[in-house]
């Protein structure tokens, strides 16, 4: 099933009936025109392409110019694809928007999570650090990080300091606690990585499948 | 940030009655009890208001059967179905935690009126 692209709003709170505090995230999905349709005899897999956010012509260079204008639509900033089984049913120039999630349970997110910079081993890989008192020295070093003449090197995939955040990362079955459909405006349970105007990768759960399944056999 | 506002002016109560810290309030809280819904009623002081928006909480205090008990409601939730302000007090801070520790006629609170300084 095709997702949707969407953008980070931030973060509120919504009241249940019984009065309940929701922590939600605000998430502006679509609308996303498909651009382009890919099908297995022509380009060996099939996938929808869709777009999000439109941009002014001037905006874009040439070849972006050129893929939309072959759908009949503006350019656009973002293009993502979604593998779908069958891509029947789906036109370049159609429009797909949040309606798709409406009675979905749950979605996944996927997005790129704040850059922390060079990090220490305790921030970025939750150790525990030594002793702050007691004549200690080693407050948040990594200690030992391997053995000695044999292999006389650091085995790789080593947990030490460096680079953290700013990666690919996927929020699996997030509540759908609420959707705009008039504001394309979707509101789910928790967080969602990244900071405020984030380009988001909205999916339906494959897990609600499950759950389905689940409750028809039970 | 206008869509979050949006969002949260759709939640948030039509009037927010005007009260301040130190006043003392009658809250209507509506509870649910094995199905029965009714109206249980919280009278006390406001020892805090903390938060902005559809976040604010405020704290109320009082004294049950010579124990503190204090309550932490959130200013918007459809929980609190009302909010009356029965006297207003004088005080000069925000968060009356020194309350806690007193009892009897020093946990008093000067009541404020119109004419008086703050």
């Amino acid at each position: 099933m095709v997702g949707l692209i969407g953008k980070k709003i931030g973060m509120t709170q919504v009241f249940e009936e019984n009065g309940t505090v929701v922590p939600v995230s605000v998430i502006q999905a679509g609308p996303c025109p498909v651009v382009q349709v890919k099908t297995k005899e022509k380009d060996g897999y099939s996938a929808v392409q869709i777009a999000f956010e439109e941009i002014r012509p001037t905006r874009s260079n040439l070849p972006g110019l050129g893929h939309f204008r072959k759908a009949g639509l503006p350019p656009c900033r973002h293009l993502q694809e979604f593998r779908v089984d069958n891509p029947e049913g789906f036109e370049p120039g159609q429009i797909v928007d949040i309606s798709i999630f409406k009675d979905v349970p749950m979605v996944n997110v996927v997005g790129r999570t704040k850059g922390k910079g060079y990090q220490g081993v305790v921030k970025r890989h939750g150790f525990h650090g030594g002793k702050k008192t007691h004549g200690s020295m080693s407050h948040r070093i990594p200690g030992s990080i391997g053995m000695a003449a044999y292999p006389a090197r650091v085995l790789k995939g080593t947990k030490l300091p460096g680079r953290m955040g700013h990666k690919r990362m996927n929020v699996s079955n997030l509540k759908v606690v609420q959707i705009d459909v008039e504001n394309n405006i979707l509101l789910v349970r928790g967080a969602v990585p990244g900071a405020r105007n984030t380009i988001l990768r909205v999916t339906v759960s494959p897990s609600n499948q499950k759950e389905r399944v689940r409750k028809s056999n039970g | 940030m206008d869509i979050l506002d949006q969002i949260s002016a759709k939640q948030a109560r039509d009037s927010v009655p005007e009260f301040n810290i130190g006043d003392t309030v009658h809250v209507d809280v509506r509870v649910v009890e094995g199905g029965r819904k009714r109206v249980q009623v919280f009278q006390g002081t406001v020892i805090q208001r903390r938060g902005s928006g559809i976040h604010e909480t405020f704290t109320v205090r009082k004294i049950s059967q010579g124990v503190g008990v204090e309550r932490v409601f959130p200013l918007h939730s459809p929980n609190v179905s009302s909010i009356k302000v029965i006297r207003m007090g004088r005080v000069r801070r925000a968060k009356l935690y020194y309350l806690r520790k007193l009892k009897g006629k020093a946990a008093r609170i000067a009541e404020r009126t119109e004419k008086g300084r703050r």
